[in-house]
C-alpha cells in the first residue's frame, strides 16, 4: 500500500521565518485523513509541499509515491480544493465543468453535471456571483470529476455557515465511498472531522503530535478518575498525555494499548474532540515545562 | 490548455477585433479619396523629378486625412504598450492575486505548459493585432510616405533646405524616427516586447497593478532609448563631406541699412528619405579674423568682409561676396542612414525585440518551474 502524503525532514522557510520546520510524517492511502493543528502549525504549508504549489526549502515529501506535481500523469491522480475555495469570477458554472474536460485526460463529465444539477446550480451562472458554500461545492465538484486517486483539501469548509459546511461534507462522504479515494484534509474545525475522518494526524508546530487510525486511537485512550495520586506512579506503559488534579481526585488521559486493571480508577472511553484537545494542549504544556527547566539552571 | 486561454481572452479578444474593424472601416472608406488626388496630382504616372506633383498632392491633402495620417501613426505607437498593459501585465499576475492559478495548476496539465501556451497564444495574438494595424496604416498612408519622398528628393535638387517634406508636424519620411516606429514590421516586435515586459512583470511583482506601472516606464523608456542611442548604430552609418556655395547651402542677408550682413548655413546635403544622424560644417584654411565659423552651428554670425555693406551703400558687390565665400572652402560634413536602409533596420530591430520578447517569455517560465508562488 502506497502511502497518501509521506515527508521526510520536510521545511519550508520565508525568509527568515519558517513556516514548516523538520516535519516528518506518514498519512497512508485509503483514508479520510484529518490534519488538526492550532493555527501556525504549518498545515496550509505542508498541503502547498504536498500539491507541489511550494517548492521546499528542505527534505521531501511524496504523494501516492511520486513528486508533487511532477507531471501531467501525477497531476491526474492528485485533486485539490485550496483554501477559500477559488473559482474564476468571469466564468460560468458550465465553463468550469468544460474547463476541467480540457485539463484532464480522465475528466467524468457525467458525473459532474450531474452534481452540479444535483447541488441545484445553475450552469450558466458566473461563478463570481455564487455564495461561498456554492463556490465549495464547485470547487469540489471540478477536484472529484478529475477522478483523483488522493484529494486533498485545505480548511475547505473554514469560511461556510454550518448548513453550508455539513451539505459539503456529505458530498464529499458520498464521493469518498463511491470513488475509493482517499482524502486528507485540514481544518481546525474539530467537530467536522469526527464525522468524516478515520484517520487522524496532530500537527503542533511542524511535529507530528500524533497519528493513527480513529478507531485504535479511541481505543488506546482512556479518562481514569480516581483519588489524588502523582503521575509517576502510574504503570510503565501507561503513558499520560493531561493530567489535572483537584484536592483529592487526579484526572488522567492516557494512552495504553494494555487494559487497565487498577480497580481504583474509573475508567472512561475519549471523544475523539477531547483527544485532539488534549494532544493540542499537551504539546504547549510540553513546552512550558522545558522553559521552566531552562530557568532552573 | 487551448480552450482555457480562448476562454478567459476572449472579452479582450472581442474589444480588439471591434477597434480594428473600426479603424479598418474608417481607412477603407477615406482611401478611395487619398488614391484619387494622388492621380490627379499625376504622381501615379510621374517616374522622375516629381517635385512638383508631390507639392500639389501634398496641399491638396484635406484636414480630415491628415488627422487620421497622424491618428494613424499615434495609434501605432500606442497600441503595443495598451497591449502590453491590459493583455500581458493581468495575464499570470491575475491569476496569483486572484488564487485562481491554484485551480489551473492543479488540473493534469503542468505548469510549464499551462505558462507556455498562455503566453504563447496572448503573444502571438498582441503580434497579429500590431501587424494588421500597421499593415492597414501602411497601406493607407502609401500615397503619402510617396510623395513625400518625391518632393524631398526634389527640394534637394532645387537648393532646398530640407531633407524631408514637413508634413503634419513631423518630416514624413520613412526612417524618420516617429513614423519608422510607425510603419512596417517594426511595430510586430514592440507588440511581442511590450506584452512580455507585462507578463514578466506580472509574474515578478504578483499584482496587476504595480505590474502595469512597470510595464509603461519599462517599455517608455525602450522606446526612447532605442531610435535615440541603438538604432542609429545597427548598421554602420554613412559619412559624407560636401562643398558649400552660395547656389548650394549658404544663404546670404544682407541689411544695407544696418551695414550688417548675416549668413546662414543651411547645407546642401539632401538625399531623398536619408535620416541625418549629425551634420556639421567645417572650413578647410584660416579665414579672415572677422569671419566666425563655428563646427557647432550652422549660423555665421560675422561674414566677410566682402559680404557686409557698407553703411549707406547701395549694397555689396555679390561677386566679391560668392568669391570671398568660396575661399573659405566651407564644407559639410554629414554623417546620415541612407533611404535604402529602411528595410535591413526594421527587420533588424524588429529581430532584437522578438529576441529580447522570448527571452522574458523564458523567464517568465522560469520563475514559475522554480519559484512556485503559493
Amino acid at each position: 500500500m502506497t502511502n497518501a502524503i509521506e515527508a521526510r525532514a520536510l521545511g519550508k522557510r520565508y525568509g527568515r521565518r519558517w513556516a514548516l520546520a523538520d516535519c516528518t510524517l506518514t498519512i497512508p492511502a485509503g483514508h479520510v485523513a484529518g490534519l488538526v493543528g492550532p493555527n501556525g502549525a504549518g498545515k496550509t504549508t505542508l498541503i502547498s509541499l504536498a500539491t507541489g504549489m511550494l517548492a521546499p526549502t528542505t527534505g521531501t515529501v511524496e504523494v501516492l509515491g511520486g513528486r508533487p506535481a511532477a507531471g501531467p500523469g501525477q497531476l491526474a491522480r492528485v485533486g485539490y480544493v485550496a483554501q477559500d475555495t477559488p473559482t474564476y469570477a468571469g466564468l460560468s458554472v458550465a465553463d468550469h465543468l468544460r474547463l476541467g474536460a480540457h485539463l484532464n485526460p480522465r475528466w467524468d463529465a457525467a458525473m459532474a453535471r450531474a452534481r452540479i444539477e444535483q447541488l441545484g446550480l445553475d450552469p450558466k451562472q458566473k461563478a463570481g456571483k455564487l455564495s461561498g458554500g456554492q463556490r465549495a461545492q464547485l470547487a469540489l465538484t471540478v477536484a472529484l470529476a478529475k477522478r483523483p486517486e488522493l484529494l486533498i483539501l485545505d480548511e475547505p469548509i473554514a469560511s461556510l455557515d454550518p448548513a453550508a459546511r455539513r451539505e459539503f461534507l456529505q458530498v464529499l462522504m458520498n464521493a469518498t465511498a463511491e470513488q475509493e479515494l482517499s482524502v486528507v484534509m485540514s481544518s481546525h474545525q474539530v467537530s467536522d472531522l469526527e464525522r468524516v475522518s478515520d484517520y487522524l494526524v496532530v500537527l503542533v508546530a511542524s511535529r507530528v503530535r500524533i497519528e493513527g487510525e480513529v478507531d485504535g486511537l479511541l481505543a488506546t485512550h482512556h479518562l481514569l478518575t480516581g483519588p489524588r495520586r502523582d503521575a509517576a506512579s502510574l504503570t510503565a506503559s501507561q503513558q499520560v498525555i493531561t493530567e489535572s488534579h483537584t484536592g483529592r481526585q487526579s484526572t488522567f488521559l492516557v494512552r495504553t494499548s494494555e487494559a487497565v486493571i487498577d480497580p481504583a480508577w474509573t475508567v472512561d472511553p475519549v471523544s475523539l474532540e477531547d483527544l485532539i484537545v488534549a494532544y493540542m494542549g499537551h504539546a504547549s504544556t510540553e513546552s512550558a515545562e522545558i522553559r521552566m527547566l531552562e530557568v532552573k539552571r | 490548455m487551448i480552450w482555457l486561454t480562448w476562454r478567459q481572452f476572449r472579452p479582450q479578444a472581442i474589444a480588439a477585433a471591434c477597434a480594428l474593424a473600426a479603424v479598418a472601416i474608417v481607412l477603407i472608406a477615406t482611401r478611395p479619396g487619398l488614391s484619387a488626388d494622388y492621380t490627379a496630382a499625376g504622381l501615379s504616372a510621374c517616374h522622375a523629378h516629381c517635385a512638383t506633383a508631390a507639392s500639389i498632392f501634398l496641399d491638396r491633402v484635406g484636414n480630415f486625412d491628415k488627422f487620421l495620417d497622424f491618428a494613424g501613426v499615434l495609434l501605432i505607437i500606442v497600441a503595443p504598450a495598451l497591449m502590453g498593459l491590459f493583455w500581458g501585465a493581468p495575464l499570470i499576475a491575475r491569476e496569483v492575486a486572484d488564487g485562481t492559478h491554484r485551480i489551473a495548476w492543479n488540473q493534469s496539465v503542468t505548469r510549464t505548459r499551462w505558462t507556455i501556451v498562455k503566453l504563447g497564444l496572448v503573444g502571438l495574438a498582441a503580434i497579429a493585432t500590431a501587424g494588421l494595424l500597421s499593415l492597414i496604416v501602411t497601406w493607407w498612408t502609401s500615397p503619402i510616405d510617396a510623395a513625400s519622398l518625391a518632393g524631398g528628393s526634389a527640394q534637394a535638387a532645387t537648393g532646398g533646405n530640407g531633407v524631408h517634406v514637413t508634413f503634419n508636424g513631423f518630416a514624413e519620411a520613412r526612417l524618420d524616427p516617429v513614423i519608422f516606429d510607425a510603419r512596417g514590421v517594426a511595430p510586430l516586435g514592440y507588440a511581442a516586447l511590450a506584452f512580455a515586459l507585462g507578463v514578466t512583470a506580472g509574474v515578478l511583482l504578483r499584482r496587476t497593478l504595480p505590474a502595469m506601472a512597470v510595464t509603461l516606464v519599462a517599455f517608455v523608456a525602450i522606446q526612447v532609448l532605442m531610435p535615440n542611442f541603438i538604432r542609429p548604430y545597427l548598421l554602420p552609418p554613412s559619412h559624407a563631406t560636401v562643398p558649400l556655395s552660395i547656389q548650394n547651402g549658404i544663404h546670404v542677408n544682407t541689411n544695407a541699412g544696418s551695414g550688417l550682413s548675416e549668413i546662414q548655413l543651411t547645407g546642401s546635403f539632401a538625399k531623398p528619405g536619408t535620416w541625418v544622424l549629425s551634420q556639421a560644417f567645417y572650413t578647410g584654411r584660416r579665414v579672415d579674423p572677422y569671419v566666425i565659423v563655428t563646427s557647432s552651428g550652422p549660423e555665421l554670425v560675422m561674414a566677410p568682409q566682402a559680404c557686409i555693406p557698407t553703411p549707406g551703400s547701395s549694397g555689396i558687390n555679390p561677386a566679391d561676396c560668392q568669391s570671398a565665400l568660396a575661399a573659405l572652402h566651407l564644407r559639410e560634413s554629414v554623417i546620415y542612414q541612407p533611404a535604402s536602409r529602411f528595410w535591413p533596420l526594421q527587420w533588424i530591430e524588429t529581430g532584437i525585440y522578438l529576441l529580447l520578447a522570448a527571452g522574458l517569455g523564458w523567464v517568465c517560465v522560469w520563475q514559475i518551474r522554480r519559484k512556485r508562488t503559493p
